[in-house]
C-alpha cells in the first residue's frame, strides 16, 4: 500500500451549492502533501470530511487501506485554520483532556506531553491559563495538541499563520522531523514559499474541482516554459540582439547580480539550451544561465485565472 | 474512560471551579437568611404610636374605643369630647394627632351607622378603619339587642365556632396552617426549578458559544461526535446544578434541625412538640415558629427533595437541549435573545399556573394537566408535590418529560451539529428549519 490516504470521487453539496465535485486525491505514505486552492475552493470541506466532522454525499475515503471509520479519529491529527483553546483552562490540563479525547490513556498522554514540552522548551507553561499566553505561545500549544497522539496522518491548515519567523521555523523543523519519522502530512496553505520548501506532492483545488495533482517536480515540469534567464557581458549589444531574435523570443529579465550585464529572458521553444549557449558564448561573456522554473505561485495563479 | 464521561468531567469541573459558582453556592443561602431576618425584623418593628382624637358628643362609644388602647400599641385614642369641635378641627394637625374621630349627638345612637366621621390629613390604614368600624359596629349591635330586650349574654353563649380537622386517607393528621407552609415550600421549589433551569440552561448556552467563538470547537469535533459533546456538556453542567442544590439542602436541613432542637420539636416522622415545652409559658412568636417547623418535618421532605432532583434534571435536560441548539446557532449572546423568548415563556407560565391554580386547587384539572405537559410539568408538579400527588400521576408526568427530552435532544443535536460550524451570520428561524434537514 503506497498511499496512506485515498480520496475517491468525493462529492459534497450544501443545498444547491457544490463544495466538492468528484474530487479524488492520492496521498503517498510519508509525504508532505500540499493542498492548494483559493478561498472557497473546497479545501476546508474536504478536510472536514477526512476528519469525519461531516460526511460526503458520495464517494469514499480510504485511510491506510481501510474505509474511513470512527476508530480512525485517533490516527489523524488536525490543526484547523481557525483554532483556539479553552481560555480559562490550564495548559497542562487542557492538553491532557484533548489527548484523552483522541483516545490516549492519561499516563501515555502525560508522557507524550512531557516529551513535547521539553522539545519545544515550554515546560514552565503547564500551570498557566491560555488567556495568560500570547497568541504565538497558544499556537505552539495547539501544534502540540495535534501531534500528541502520534497520528499517522497530520492535517495542517495554514499552520504558519500567526507565527513569528522564529517560531514558524521551529514548527517547520518539527514538521520535517515528523516526516522523517514516517508521519504523512496533509498541508493546506496559501503560502506558496512554504509549499516550495516543504511539499513533495501538491494538488490544486479550484471551484470545487481538482485541477492538478502530482509530485511537485512533475507538476513544475508540466508547467515549464523552456525559458532561460541569461546574463551576458558584451560590447556588441545590437549584434547579439539581432542574432538572438532571429531564432528565439526575447524579453527583459530581472535578477540579482554583481555585474552590470545585459539581462534577458529567452524562450528557446523546441531548440536545445546548447544551441542558445553556443550563440551566446560566441557573442560575449556569459555570467548567468538558468532555466526559468515556474514557481508554485506562478502555477497557482496561472491555473486559477484560466 | 469513555469519551462522554471525559467531557462530563471537564464540564463539571470547569463549572464548579468557576468563582461565580462558589460565590453563588455559599453566599446566596446567607443572603437568603439575611433577607428573611431583615424582613421579619422590619415587620416586627413597632410603629410609632399614633394618637387619635375622639370627640364623642353622644358619649356612647368613647369608652369602648379608649378600651382598645392597651391591646396593640399602634393607635392611642384620646377622649377630647369636652373640647369644642371647631377648635379641635383646627388644631389636630398642630397638636400631632393623626386624626379626629367625630361622633355626633343626634339622639338614638343605633342610627349612627353612617354618621360617624374621621377627619385626617393623610388616609388612615385599612386595619385602623376596620378596627374602628368593628368596635362601633359591635356597640351598636349590642344596643340594638338591648332595645329588642334580648339577652345579650345568652346570644353570645349560643354562638359557635367551628374548626375543621384535616386528615389524609392514609391516616396522618394534618394540622391547620399547614397549607400555608405547603404553598410556601411548593412555591419556593417551583421557583427554584425555574431559576435553576434558566441559570444552568444559560450556562450551557454560554459554554457552547464560548467554544464556537474560541474556535476550539474545530479541534474538539475532530475527536468527538458533536452529539457526544452536547450530551456531555448538558450532563456535566447538570451535575454542577445538583451539587449546588445538595449543598443548599444540607445547609437548609441543618438549619431546620438546629432550630428544631433549639425549640424542642421532636425530629423525625413522629414529629410533635414536646409537652414540657408546650406547658412552659412562652411567647406567641416561639410557638408559631415551633408550629411551622413541626409542619416542615411533617411534609414529605424526601419526596420533595427527590422530586426536585428528578424534575430539575428532566426539565433542565429538556430546556438545555434548546439552549445548546440556540448557542450553536448564534455567534454571541446578544443574538440569542430572539430565540430565548419562546423558551422563557412556558417557564414563566408554569410559575403563574403554580401560584394561581395549584394553590387554589392542587388536584384540579388545570393543575393536573399542566403537571403533565413536559414544558410546564417540572415546575407545576413540584408545586403540587407538597400537597400530595398520586404516584401514578408522577410516573406518567416523569415518563412524558423524559420521553420528550429524547425527542427534543434529537432535533437539538441536528441544529447543534450544523450550527457550531457556521460563523458570521445570525440565522433565521427558517434557516434553523433547513439545518434540521441537512444530512451528514
Amino acid at each position: 500500500m503506497n498511499n496512506l490516504l485515498e480520496v475517491n470521487k468525493v462529492v459534497k453539496q450544501y443545498g444547491d451549492y457544490t463544495a466538492l465535485n468528484e474530487v479524488s486525491l492520492n496521498v503517498p505514505k510519508g509525504s508532505i502533501y500540499g493542498l492548494l486552492g483559493p478561498n472557497g475552493a473546497g479545501k476546508t470541506s474536504l478536510i472536514r470530511i477526512i476528519n469525519q466532522i461531516t460526511l460526503p454525499d458520495s464517494g469514499e475515503i480510504i485511510l491506510d487501506g481501510e474505509k474511513l471509520q470512527p476508530k480512525h479519529i485517533q490516527h489523524i491529527g488536525y490543526l484547523p485554520e481557525e483554532r483556539g483553546l479553552y481560555q480559562s483552562m490550564k495548559v497542562g490540563e487542557q492538553c491532557l483532556y484533548l489527548a484523552q479525547l483522541k483516545g490516549l490513556s492519561k499516563t501515555e498522554a502525560k508522557k507524550q506531553l512531557e516529551y513535547w514540552f521539553d522539545r519545544l522548551e515550554i515546560q514552565g507553561w503547564w500551570n498557566k491559563k491560555i488567556q495568560e499566553l500570547s497568541k504565538g505561545m497558544a499556537q505552539k500549544i495547539q501544534f502540540v495538541v495535534c501531534v500528541l497522539h502520534q497520528p499517522k496522518l497530520l492535517i495542517l491548515d495554514e499552520p504558519f499563520s500567526g507565527f513569528d519567523p522564529v517560531n514558524a521555523n521551529i514548527i517547520k523543523d518539527e514538521i520535517l522531523a515528523l516526516k522523517q519519522k514516517g508521519t504523512t502530512i496533509l498541508f493546506s496553505t496559501h503560502r506558496m514559499e512554504s509549499v516550495e520548501e516543504l511539499c513533495d506532492e501538491i494538488a490544486l483545488i479550484h471551484q470545487s474541482n481538482k485541477l492538478i495533482e502530482g509530485k511537485l517536480n512533475d507538476v513544475k515540469r508540466q508547467f515549464r516554459t523552456n525559458s532561460y534567464e541569461v546574463g551576458i557581458l558584451t560590447s556588441d549589444v545590437e549584434g547579439l540582439m539581432f542574432a538572438i531574435t532571429q531564432k528565439f523570443t526575447v524579453s527583459p529579465a530581472h535578477f540579482k547580480s554583481l555585474n552590470n550585464e545585459l539581462k534577458l529572458e529567452i524562450n528557446i521553444g523546441d531548440a536545445t539550451p546548447n544551441e542558445l549557449l553556443n550563440l551566446l558564448v560566441y557573442k560575449g561573456q556569459v555570467t548567468h544561465f538558468v532555466e526559468k522554473i515556474p514557481s508554485v505561485n506562478d502555477i497557482f495563479i496561472q491555473t486559477v485565472s484560466k | 474512560m469513555s469519551i462522554i464521561s471525559l467531557i462530563i468531567k471537564r464540564e463539571f469541573i470547569s463549572k464548579v471551579r468557576n468563582k461565580s459558582f462558589v460565590v453563588m453556592t455559599f453566599l446566596s443561602p446567607l443572603l437568603f437568611v439575611a433577607v428573611t431576618v431583615f424582613i421579619s425584623y422590619l415587620s416586627s418593628m413597632k410603629a410609632d404610636t399614633k394618637r387619635i382624637a375622639i370627640h364623642d358628643a353622644s358619649g356612647v362609644f368613647v369608652h369602648e374605643l379608649v378600651a382598645q388602647n392597651h391591646k396593640d400599641g399602634e393607635y392611642k385614642y384620646v377622649d377630647l369630647s369636652l373640647i369644642d369641635v371647631l377648635y379641635l378641627k383646627d388644631s389636630i394637625a398642630n397638636q400631632s394627632y393623626e386624626g379626629l374621630l367625630l361622633i355626633p349627638d343626634e339622639g338614638d345612637a343605633t342610627t349612627f351607622e353612617n354618621k360617624i366621621q374621621f377627619i385626617a390629613n393623610t388616609s388612615p390604614s385599612i386595619s385602623f378603619i376596620e378596627n374602628v368600624q368593628d368596635v362601633i359596629g359591635k356597640k351598636i349591635t349590642q344596643l340594638n339587642l338591648q332595645k329588642a330586650h334580648l339577652d345579650t349574654l345568652a346570644i353570645r353563649n349560643a354562638q359557635s365556632h367551628v374548626v375543621l380537622n384535616l386528615a389524609k386517607i392514609s391516616g396522618e393528621e394534618t394540622v391547620k396552617g399547614l397549607n400555608e407552609i405547603k404553598i410556601f415550600i411548593g412555591g419556593a421549589f417551583g421557583y427554584l426549578v425555574m431559576m435553576f433551569i434558566i441559570m444552568y440552561g444559560n450556562m450551557v448556552m454560554r459554554s457552547v458559544i464560548e467554544e464556537k467563538t474560541n474556535r476550539i470547537i474545530e479541534i474538539i469535533i475532530s475527536s468527538v461526535k458533536p452529539f457526544h459533546l452536547m450530551i456531555g456538556k448538558i450532563v456535566g453542567t447538570s451535575l454542577a446544578g445538583i451539587l449546588q442544590f445538595l449543598i443548599w439542602s444540607i445547609l437548609g436541613l441543618s438549619i431546620i434541625t438546629f432550630a428544631s432542637y433549639f425549640l424542642g420539636v421532636n425530629v423525625g416522622p413522629t414529629a410533635r412538640i414536646s409537652p414540657e415545652m408546650m406547658s412552659q409559658g412562652q411567647n406567641e412568636f416561639v410557638s408559631t415558629v415551633q408550629m411551622y417547623i413541626l409542619e416542615i418535618w411533617n411534609l414529605p421532605i424526601a419526596s420533595i427533595l427527590l422530586g426536585f432532583i428528578v424534575y430539575f434534571v428532566g426539565g433542565y435536560f429538556l430546556y438545555s437541549s434548546f439552549y445548546a441548539a440556540i448557542g450553536a446557532a448564534v455567534d454571541n449572546q446578544t443574538d440569542s435573545q430572539q430565540f430565548l423568548l419562546p423558551i422563557i415563556m412556558p417557564l414563566v407560565l408554569s410559575v403563574y399556573i403554580g401560584f394561581f391554580s395549584v394553590v387554589n386547587d392542587p388536584n384540579g384539572t388545570i393543575a393536573v394537566v399542566f403537571s403533565m405537559i413536559p414544558l410546564t410539568s417540572p415546575i407545576v408538579m413540584l408545586m403540587r408535590i407538597p400537597f400530595g400527588v398520586p404516584l401514578w400521576q408522577i410516573a406518567i408526568s416523569v415518563t412524558i418529560l423524559f420521553g420528550t427530552f429524547f425527542g427534543v435532544v434529537w432535533f437539538a443535536a441536528k441544529i447543534y451539529r450544523v450550527g457550531i460550524l457556521m460563523y458570521g451570520k445570525k440565522p433565521s428561524w427558517k434557516e434553523l428549519y433547513r439545518w434540521l434537514k441537512y444530512t451528514g
